[in-house]
């Protein structure tokens, strides 16, 4: 039966039952409720899909669907021009660029798009930078960043790691073979990367494709920074918080972006299946390098710098702003000063505080959570343990947006017991767990793969040496993953920082809100940019710290225990 | 670059030539100075240790490396300078290289559509090369849905419908199990009759090379060691690296010297006397075969006109067929095969045992 396996091990069963209760209350519960709502005529309370009809009735809805749509589908088209000849450049030829490509790939990572989207209109913006020497010199403007163009440019900037890493990836894992068989058979040049090269490298740039389209898809902040209302994410966040969470259009809202974001991760799924080619050979690896010629090299140097100036123009301008004194039609700021960072260390030192505390919470229980589902997920036959994995996996597709609308229409009417007058949604308690269930997914995937290069035959040798289940995890499971726990949790404590869309919901007062909040708030006045982009710098910073630890930690285990990087 | 190949039948395999090949990568010297000459139709071996520059030498002949210096000549035609799409090779790789996103039909099709022949023609060289190597009822699956022995299957269809002027085989029986390989290297050899197409069959397996080869190149460290068939090399080595690649040698070091119009070897330690065809020419050593020895227990008459060593059994290996003794002869060890019948005793360790050794069996090595 498979239930007696509940029975022979009451613990795991307890954490097993718990586990899903945490999920049951602050993930599912929260996003049905949503789904329900939707669906829900707001006065009878019953079943309709009228909702649904006035959304596509009303002419700004639709525009806001089509907007969305193609900006996450353009976003994909520039990450990809961006990402392709980089990959090109570190897969087929043998060149000292590599390294800055390399870095390349993880510079726009640590600053989420919405930090740097003002600094990049002070650049690029109709009256930026850029603009007013272009005017000044050949009479001419770029329109980079009206509209949807800006969220395009902005989005694609921070997003084109995705594609250029797991493009680069399939590439190396060509095996030269591949290449070689085909010449051999008469194929070559444009023909060969057509029929070979092209679709074996396919799955790896559909997944990285599909990541940046559910990323900008998704993505509240960019636009409501840029002003750009006329799109889904903004809509459903001014709707609930002009008219009310009565309102149904957010939830409306927030059931398309779940579907688009699941039917999107489905469709890449799909094309992936049975498509993961590892064709790469032992002691052989990656298709065959050449040196470039002067020309060429000359020409990729070209791409890199461009690319690069373009990656480093948001971080660049960031740092004009938070150390600028006024900028505003000139090329650049008219002075510089260190007051902005000291207003926001005087004036607002509650943001940093908060993020501290809610990332380093959220954090601790995401990893506890992702520890304790990969042990039961890998190592017991609990049945039902698979769907534990996979509920907390489901977290990926949704956007943080709707996890704080749900968050808000589930917990709004309770009230926390022994505080007066506060309800429990906007207690900031719930902002922790809203996080902790949002970024469940990374530290679960760090946590198994920390797991998965444990070898069972390691806890069983305890085992059979007399330890008990317990001891053998805790001293030999739970040190050997160590360093992969770490990795996890420092990946969660620097995504959940700089978390907007759903703090943008769930923050009733600025004294809660965290880092991301702040920044936000700040940047809506034109004087509160050099505060903003100050507290944008202190996120930077704290994100970039948090990569650079966790590649150091995942480093230093791998070279410690001679353990294979994971899959 | 696909300009149309007129269309090659059954016997337009050609010869290969290698001029004073020379290759490196960076500072290591990997081939020196080859020269060979396979000729058409020719089932040939490159036999050698690991990392002696075989695969080098294969896809130097495939157009994936070049060379410092030296020549390649296919037929009359030299091709150094021709890329491998040009070559009109057929080579099988060690992995196989079989492209997953394609089923065996499109992967088996690929070099004839590169050829732009008509999809009828096509189809029908396809069919053709699949019944060939038994796979024809396969062809819709892709390579990851097939055993080992179907993908090298597959992987020789793919290679051969082209109808290649020369076949290139590096290690193709490595990635199978024991039993397949001796299954599989009688079908490439009945298949390399069939087609008579010029095939070189790179291994390091001694084996493999001897039951498959008209000829082969023994390869150590860049150098062609020696050239021939098996039984040439087995029995005539030219050197002692040669010899003990080719099966297992007794190697005795020593010096040869006349006495009383006879040239013998003496071993260093005088254990070993024989007496040798030829001149005496100083230090030198000399092979002989564990199969070609007979021993006795000492009390034994010896055969005719054998000479006779003297030791005690040091260990021995009972292996089916025979037993091998390895005996202690003065400072030396030998090894030596006796064939086993049912019931026969082993001798046990430390007897004393004599060894008759036929001088027509001894190789004679002078440095
Ligand atoms: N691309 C290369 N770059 C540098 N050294 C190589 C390369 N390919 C092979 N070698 C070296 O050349 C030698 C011969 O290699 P190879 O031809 O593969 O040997 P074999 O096939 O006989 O085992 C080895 O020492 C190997 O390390
Ligand atoms: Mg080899």
């Amino acid at each position: 039966m498979v239930f007696s396996e509940y029975r022979k091990h009451p613990g795991q069963t307890a954490l097993m039952a718990l586990i899903f209760l945490f999920l049951l209350l602050f993930l599912i519960i929260p996003v049905v409720k949503v789904v329900f709502v939707a669906f829900m005529d707001a006065t009878t309370g019953e079943f309709t899909l009228l909702n649904f009809k006035d959304f596509f009735s009303t002419a700004l809805f639709r525009e806001s669907f089509w907007n969305s749509l193609y900006v996450g589908v353009m976003s994909v088209v520039v990450a990809s021009l961006f990402s392709m000849p980089l990959a090109y450049f570190t897969s087929r030829f043998e060149f000292k660029g590599a390294v800055i490509i390399q870095s390349l790939g993880i510079i726009p990572l640590i600053m989420p798009p919405f930090v740097g989207a003002v600094a990049m209109m002070m650049l690029f913006g109709r009256n930026g930078s850029i603009n007013l020497l272009l005017d000044d010199w050949f009479g001419i403007t770029i329109p980079l960043m009206e509209g949807l163009n800006g969220v395009i440019f902005v989005e694609s900037l921070h997003y084109f790691p995705f594609i250029l890493i797991n493009l680069s990836a399939a590439l190396q894992n060509i095996d030269r073979s591949m290449e070689e068989s085909a010449q051999n058979l008469g194929c070559s040049g444009l023909r060969l990367f057509r029929r070979i090269v092209l679709p074996l490298a396919m799955p790896g740039y559909m997944a990285g494709a599909s990541l940046v389209f559910l990323k900008v898809f998704d993505d509240l902040g960019t636009p409501l920074l840029l002003n750009v209302n006329n799109m889904l994410a903004p809509q459903a966040y001014l709707r609930i918080a002009s008219i009310g969470i009565k309102d149904p259009m957010g939830y409306v809202i927030s059931v398309i972006l779940v579907v688009i974001a699941l039917s999107s991760m489905w469709m890449a799924m799909r094309m992936l299946k049975g498509k993961e080619y590892a064709t790469v050979q032992k002691g052989g690896g990656g298709l065959a390098k050449r040196r470039m010629r002067p020309w060429e090299k000359t020409m990729a140097w070209g791409i890199i710098l461009a690319i690069m100036a373009l990656v480093l123009a948001p971080h660049f301008g960031l740092t004009l702003l938070s150390l600028g004194t006024i900028w505003s039609f000139s090329v650049l700021p008219d002075a510089f000063t260190l007051n902005h960072f000291a207003a926001i260390f005087a004036e607002t030192p509650e943001y940093m505080t908060n993020t501290v505390l809610y990332s380093a919470l959220a954090a601790t229980i995401d990893v506890v959570l992702g520890t304790s589902i990969a042990y039961l997920a890998l190592r017991t036959k609990m049945f039902g343990r698979e769907w534990l994995d996979y509920i907390a996996m489901s977290a990926v597709a949704i956007p943080g947006l709707v996890i704080g609308i749900g968050y808000l229409r589930t917990f709004y009417g309770y009230q926390v017991p022994w505080l007066e007058n506060q309800p429990m949604a906007t207690w900031w308690v719930a902002i922790v767990l809203a996080l902790s269930v949002r970024r469940l997914p990374y530290a679960l995937r760090a946590c198994t793969a920390a797991l998965q290069q444990v070898s069972v035959s390691l806890e069983e040798s305890a085992e059979n040496l007399g330890a008990s289940k317990l001891a053998s995890v805790r001293k030999i499971v739970i040190p050997l993953m160590g360093g992969g726990i770490l990795a996890g949790f420092v990946t969660s404590f620097a995504t959940a920082a700089v978390e907007l869309g759903m703090t943008l919901m769930l923050v009733a007062e600025n004294s809660d809100g965290p880092l991301a909040y702040g920044i936000y708030v700040y940047m809506q006045s034109a004087a509160g940019r050099g505060p903003g982009a100050a507290l944008g710098m202190v996120a930077v910073l704290v994100v970039g710290l948090c990569t650079l630890i966790s590649h150091i930690v995942i480093d230093r285990r791998q070279k410690k225990y001679g353990l294979e990087p994971a899959t | 670059m696909n300009q149309s190949q007129p269309q090659q039948g059954v016997g337009s395999s050609r010869g290969v030539r290698l001029e004073d090949i020379n290759l490196s990568f960076g500072k290591t010297h990997v081939l020196k100075g080859i020269n060979l000459e396979i000729e058409s139709g020719e089932f040939f071996a490159f036999l050698g240790p690991s990392g002696c520059g075989k695969t080098t030498l294969l896809r130097l002949i495939a157009g994936f490396e070049a060379a410092q210096s030296g020549k390649v000549i296919i037929g009359e035609q030299e091709v150094s300078h021709l890329p491998p799409w040009r070559r009109e090779l057929g080579m099988v790789f060690q992995s196989y290289a079989l492209w997953p996103h394609m089923t065996v039909r499109k992967n088996v099709a690929f070099g004839l559509e590169e050829r732009r022949l008509p999809r009828r023609e096509i189809n029908r060289r396809v069919d053709q090369a699949l019944d060939l190597v038994g796979l024809l009822a396969l062809s819709e699956r892709r390579p990851n849905q097939l055993s080992g022995g179907q993908q090298q299957r597959v992987a020789l269809a793919r290679t051969i419908v082209i109808e290649p002027k020369v076949l290139l085989l590096d290690e193709p029986l490595s990635n199978l199990d024991a039993k397949l390989r001796v299954q599989m290297r009688l079908e490439l050899r009945q298949l390399q009759r069939k087609l008579s197409l010029t095939t070189i069959f790179v291994t390091h397996d001694q084996e493999e090379a001897n039951t498959t080869s008209d000829r082969i190149a023994v390869i150590n460290d860049g150098i062609v060691q020696q050239i021939g068939s098996p039984i040439e090399l087995y029995d005539n080595p030219a050197n002692l690296f040669v010899a003990k690649f080719l099966g297992v040698a007794n190697v005795i070091d020593g010096a040869l010297v006349e006495a009383d119009g006879q040239v013998y070897f003496h071993s260093s330690d005088a254990s070993v006397k024989v007496p040798i065809n030829g001149q005496s020419a100083g230090s030198a050593s000399i092979v002989f075969r564990p199969q070609n020895l007979t021993i006795r227990r000492q009390a034994a008459k010896p055969p005719n006109g054998a000479t006779r060593l003297e030791g005690t059994v040091d260990h021995k290996e009972f292996l089916g067929s025979i037993i091998r003794y390895r005996v202690k002869v003065g400072r030396h060890f030998v090894l030596v095969d006796k064939a086993h019948q049912r019931g026969a005793e082993a001798l046990p360790e430390g007897a004393p045992v004599a060894i008759y050794l036929n001088p027509e069996q001894v190789i004679k090595l002078v440095e």
